[in-house]
């Protein structure tokens, strides 16, 4: 029996049932990652210390006879980007490569108290700046089912944790992106929720107007056991908000409308990618569901221009923290505090974080202010606009992940922009904060595929329950 | 695009210092992103009012007070910083 391979759910039961206890587990975990992580490259830090004595205090509290909460016990991944209490976080990038966080995020806090074994951290693009997780600055990490490929990114080693069994789930962050591009090229859950339903605190800053923090999930039904357990308001991140009460649990696919938006199946994409989703959306028309085609103008090409502006002068100014004063890598070198600045940042970041903090510092610099960041911001309120006219038509909108699925290793290094189209539809969902979730619906020559459901503001459970129909019907 | 002059004005206005090769590298790419951003420029944005809609928000505010944290947080933190001096941080002089 491998214990590695169960669900959230499968693994709660076989704790509760003392079919196993949470130290097995956690081993299974550690020897699994021990064994398969040598050629995937998922991890950058292992807890096991830590990961054993959390493991033996929810055995005790199971051989006391006290309830369990079902996340007690269950292994988890973090990517490198969320700050976990005396654990290294690294962001993927050397400026911070000795830095140990003092606090714990918020997300994090919440699943420490339900009892989460956290097993590790992961590998990512530098600053969750990339699509392939081969913008690490310590290692590249393969793709579970190919090891030519990349799992995607920026949350590559979180996705591929999940994806080889090397952790019952895991939390990543999505910019542009960067849970539901990897979630599809691994064949993992990924789940964006909507813009504050999770709390950023403890998230390393990226693009704060973009940034969300959702997990990684071998199943949908494991999807929403996590997202309940981090969603909430938080003192701490003022963009935070709580979900209405509402788990849709009685929603029918039968009469719902699905929005086709026709710009997302336009050239650029792959044939296999196409006809697998494609089919997937026709499971639900053969369950009842209404197809609509629509149009979102600005949804793919345009989201994805707008998004480079507004991203990179958010990057601009969220790294200039990185000063090399207060924590992360210093310069040896300099001769005053200017040129401690230059050196400090100039040897600490990889080559595409310079290259955002510089298109950001050239946005925001005067003369082209206006012509670039307040015309992107311009433009994001169109894209929103379209959405919500959209939404008064369907329920939902379906579209494919990633124009094509996993690609090579090296394939997209040397151009920055074929790297960034790798992320064309996945630009206007995070400008507008909507939530949506990536689901495996196929493969291409055994490379997975996923659907992309795209839900209303804080319908976050709504998409969630749709993915479930297509999960069970797979 | 961007000329090479313009590349190095605003690598010091990020405090990025970049060698010869990467301002070279630096002001190809960026030249082809800003080609690549140029669609956004035929967009009529004339009807858009920022004040309104996604920008529509009253603000969230919180009481500007202190909030507490322990010695040993305290101290952890500082800990962090590469030079420090009585559990100050150094840096190098201003003026």
């Amino acid at each position: 029996m491998d214990l590695t391979s169960f669900t959230i759910k499968q693994a709660h039961q076989g704790l509760v049932n003392k079919e196993f206890s949470a130290l097995e587990l956690a081993k299974a975990y550690l020897n699994k990652i021990e064994k398969k992580d040598k050629e995937i490259s998922a991890f950058l830090t292992v807890c096991d210390k830590s990961a054993l004595l959390q493991a033996q205090k929810v055995d005790e509290k199971i051989a006391r006879g006290d309830s369990i909460h079902v996340l007690a016990g269950i292994p988890i991944a973090v990517k490198d980007v969320i700050v976990v209490k005396d654990v290294k976080a690294t962001a993927g990038s050397k400026i911070l490569e000795n830095y140990i966080a003092p606090y714990n995020a918020t997300c994090i806090k919440k699943l420490k108290e339900k009892g989460a074994v956290i097993i590790g951290k992961t590998n990512m693009d530098e600053f969750a700046m990339g699509s392939s997780t081969e913008r690490s600055a310590f290692f590249p990490t393969k793709n579970p089912h190919d090891l030519t490929r990349v799992p995607g990114g920026s949350s590559g080693g979180s996705a591929a944790a999940v994806a080889a069994n090397m952790s019952g789930y895991a939390l990543g962050s999505d910019t542009c992106g960067s849970i539901r591009q990897p979630a599809s090229f691994c064949g993992v859950v990924g789940f964006k929720p909507t813009y504050g339903a999770v709390s950023r605190y403890g998230l390393i800053a990226m693009a704060s107007s973009l940034d969300h923090i959702g997990p990684f999930t071998k199943t949908v039904q494991d999807c929403r056991i996590v997202f309940d357990a981090i969603k909430g308001k938080d003192d701490l991140d003022s963009t935070s908000a709580e979900l209405p009460e509402n788990d849709f649990s009685d929603f029918k696919i039968k009469g719902m409308k699905i929005g086709i938006p026709k710009e997302y199946f336009a050239e650029g994409i792959d044939e296999g990618v196409e006809k697998i989703v494609k089919n997937a959306i026709k499971k639900y028309e053969d369950l009842g569901a209404k197809i609509q085609e629509v149009s979102l103008p600005y949804g793919t090409d345009h989201a994805l221009a707008t998004y480079y502006i507004i991203m990179s002068c958010e990057v601009s100014a969220n790294l200039a923290r990185y000063d090399g004063i207060k924590y992360g890598h210093f310069t040896k070198k300099a001769k005053d505090l200017f040129d401690f600045y230059l050196k400090t940042r100039g040897e600490g970041f990889g080559d595409e974080v310079k290259r955002r903090i510089m298109l950001g510092t050239y946005a925001l610099s005067s003369g082209y202010y206006e012509a670039y960041y307040l015309r992107a911001q311009k433009i994001r309120t169109l894209i929103k606009q379209d959405f919500e006219r959209v939404f008064k038509e369907v329920d939902v909108l379906m579209t494919p992940v990633a124009p094509t699925p996993a690609f090579k290793l090296g394939e997209k290094m040397t151009d920055p922009l074929s790297m960034y189209l790798a992320d064309i539809y996945m630009a206007a969902v995070s400008l507008a904060g909507l939530p949506g979730i990536s689901v495996p619906c196929g493969k291409v020559d055994n490379l997975p595929v996923g659907l992309q459901i795209i839900g209303k503001y804080f319908e976050d459970n709504k998409i969630i329950k749709i993915a479930e129909f297509l999960e069970t019907r797979a | 695009m961007i000329s090479k002059n313009e590349v190095k004005h605003i690598a010091k206005l990020a405090r990025l210092e970049l060698n010869g090769k990467e301002l070279q590298k630096m002001e190809k790419e960026l030249s082809l992103i800003l080609d690549y951003v140029e669609k956004l420029k035929k967009v009529d944005v004339s009807k858009v009012d920022l004040k309104k809609g996604l920008y529509e928000s009253k603000g969230i505010t919180r009481e500007d007070k202190e909030i507490p944290i322990s010695i040993e947080d305290r101290l952890r933190i500082i800990d962090l910083a590469p030079e420090k001096k009585d559990n100050y941080l150094k840096t190098k002089k201003i003026l």
